[in-house]
């Protein structure tokens, strides 16, 4: 399994400005020997000046960068022994795979043979040992990318960056690719931050995942609890899918269309607030001809998305989203009335609208 | 129905191999018969006899050309040929780096640098003289009076030209990924340039030295306005005491130039020929801007 012998990383208040903008706004991240934290945000969060920050492609404004317990706050790019996946294709399209992958060696000055042969043992790592002598036009999106991860691997970096390596790819190769970084990422026990714009694959790969927006780590956890506690409303919203149900909050709970739910934050003051509830703690107990009450509606779309469902229900003043089995949502097509019920599952409040 | 339409198509082709053989024909005329013409007249004698003399005797003007290449060149052909050398190395080493970047650090310039580097495009020649005449009065008595001095003037003169072919170069490849994988790979700024940009240009600067090598090759009304004996400042002189040899120094000017063309491009040719289609869709992959 993985060898964790990895160095650790600290991002202590970094500050980076453009102009007016502030794009990283005091982003304190530490990340252990050998863990792959993933940044999720929306466009223009900031994730992606973190990563270039540590990359040493642009300069912090304020705040301190160490690896290892070394400071490298003002070290230039090329001086730090950091390898870096570029989200557009970056490989060097005048050289083969090899000699792309060998690039960084023969900028550490190893030895023609020497260089050639790591060259082809780490693209044999990824995969890609026949593809040795192709060009980058040669190649697909996917192997271009993984061309691009031996590449910075082959340096034999102490941290790996990933600046949304797959956003160009198709869904397929994506999700391929993604297990296959994870699982190079575990054998060579590299420390790795890995920024995307998916939460499915932040989710998926990284041991934490850190939910930014605004130059502000929102929150650092495991993505179970991300996605089962999220911290902020923001945070639910933006992991997952929420719906945004009207209720109020009272007897340290909030009641939500007839039902009470418990609340996650503590201390949350009485009156009327927004409940942000999972679609799987909504399902369909059964069909309601004829009936009414909070939580009768009308399907207005059933969404297949394989073994689930994703189910919309109309209940007049607004519209909420059910997940249930694929083989139980076949029994409630569009426009039947359905009965719903909101499992008791802590919630989050937003008092915002 | 699959027969009538298999007809059209060839019609439809021979159409087009016809237009362009004609094209192509009138094209040939176009440019081939001055120069014949001019062959015709370098090889001609007093008493209408084929000859050779005139062609013969360019070897023996020593205000032509004297094999005496130095830095301060005697001779209108030697004096051409540097400034065509010395221009186009100032011009790739002050273009080329700057060009860069400009587009990796200092892209809000790029539309300045773009305006600069136009300019002399709308400024006539004679226009240009006159601003650079106090300047070579002044380069003349305090650094040197050779002719090469007049590098200064050519570089600004094939600047626009030099600019385009350069920049459609840096446009086909992602210049700023580029860089920045090869700096995070622990390339200094050199190596990046050299490694990684230039292989990548190659044929970008090869158009660019093609380009300005013509141009002043060709230049006349600045070298002489600033009283500079070059190539063609001495042909129009030759022309008056003998056109014979002026033009038969013209037809091999420009059979040079053909074969400097020829060269140059059999030169930047041939690696990508080796590549096969590995290169056809150099720089076609998406490119995206990194956002978040």
């Amino acid at each position: 399994m993985s060898q964790r012998q990895g160095v650790e990383v600290r991002l202590e208040n970094l500050v980076r400005r453009y102009g007016p903008v502030t794009a990283l706004d005091g982003l304190t991240l530490t990340i252990a020997p050998g863990e792959l934290v993933a940044l999720l945000g929306p466009s223009g969060c900031g994730k992606t000046t973190a990563l270039r920050l540590l990359a040493g492609l642009e300069e912090a404004d304020g705040g301190q960068i160490t690896v290892g317990g070394k400071d490298i706050t003002g070290l230039p790019a090329n001086k730090r022994n950091i390898g870096m996946v570029f989200q557009a294709y970056s490989l060097f399209p005048h050289m083969v795979a090899w000699e792309n992958v060998a690039f960084g060696l023969q900028m550490r000055r190893v030895g023609a043979d020497e260089r050639k042969k790591r060259a082809l043992e780490v693209l044999e790592l990824v995969g890609l040992g026949r593809m040795a002598n192709r060009y980058a036009s040669q190649m697909s999106g996917g192997q271009q990318q993984r061309v691009a991860l031996a590449r910075a691997l082959a340096i034999r970096p102490q941290v790996l960056l990933l600046d949304e390596p797959l956003s160009a790819l198709d869904a397929k190769v994506r999700s391929r690719l993604r297990d296959e970084i994870r699982r190079v990422q575990l054998e060579v026990g590299i420390t790795t931050l890995f920024v995307t714009h998916d939460q499915e694959e932040a989710l998926a790969i990284a041991d934490r995942v850190g939910v930014m927006q605004s130059g502000k780590l929102e929150q650092l956890g495991p993505p179970t609890l991300v996605y089962s506690r999220p911290a902020t409303p923001f945070v639910a919203d933006f992991v997952g899918l929420t719906n945004r149900i009207p209720g109020e909050v009272k007897f340290g709970g909030v009641e939500v269309r007839g039902s009470q739910l418990p609340l996650v934050q503590k201390d949350v003051p009485t009156g009327p607030a927004i409940a942000l509830v999972r679609p799987e703690a909504v399902t369909i107990t059964g069909s309601a001809d004829g009936d009414s009450g909070p939580l009768v509606g009308t399907v207005i779309a059933v969404a297949f998305l394989g073994a689930i469902s994703r189910v919309t229900v109309d209940l007049g003043d607004l519209t909420v989203l059910a997940q249930l089995p694929t083989s139980a949502a076949g029994d409630h097509p569009a426009g039947s009335r359905v009965r719903l019920a909101l499992r008791p599952d802590p919630v989050l409040v937003d008092r915002h609208e | 129905m699959a027969v009538a339409r298999q007809s059209l198509y060839r019609s439809r082709r021979l159409k087009l191999q016809l237009f362009r053989g004609v094209t192509f024909l009138l094209a040939a005329v176009f440019f081939l018969v001055p120069i014949i013409a001019m062959l015709e007249f370098s090889t001609r004698g007093n008493h209408n006899e084929r000859t050779l003399e005139y062609w013969q005797s360019i070897f023996s003007y020593p205000d032509l050309f004297d094999f005496n290449f130095g830095p301060a060149p005697s001779a209108a052909i030697d004096a051409s040929l540097e400034l065509a050398l010395v221009t186009s190395l100032a011009m790739l080493v002050l273009l080329v780096p700057t060009m860069v970047w400009v587009r990796l650090k200092l892209r809000r310039l790029s539309r300045i640098l773009e305006f600069v580097c136009l300019l002399p495009l709308t400024i006539p020649a004679i226009v240009l003289v006159v601003g650079l005449f106090p300047m070579y009065i002044w380069l003349g008595t305090n650094v040197s009076d050779s002719i090469l001095t007049l590098a200064f003037a050519y570089v600004v003169l094939v600047l626009p030209y030099c600019y385009r072919a350069l920049d459609a170069g840096l446009g086909a490849i992602d210049v700023k990924t580029l860089s920045e994988a090869a700096r995070s790979l622990g390339a200094s700024w050199f190596s990046v340039m050299w490694r990684i940009i230039v292989p990548n240009i190659s044929n970008a600067i090869l158009n660019a030295t093609l380009l300005s090598v013509a141009l002043v090759l060709g230049e006349y009304t600045i070298a002489n306005n600033l009283l500079y004996n070059n190539l063609q400042v001495e042909l129009v002189h030759l022309e008056r005491a003998n056109a014979g040899v002026s033009i038969a120094v013209a037809v091999a000017a420009l059979l040079f130039a053909f074969v400097l063309l020829i060269a140059i491009s059999l030169v930047g040719g041939r690696p990508r020929r080796m590549r096969s289609e590995a290169i056809t869709s150099f720089g076609t992959g998406p490119v995206q801007g990194s956002a978040g």
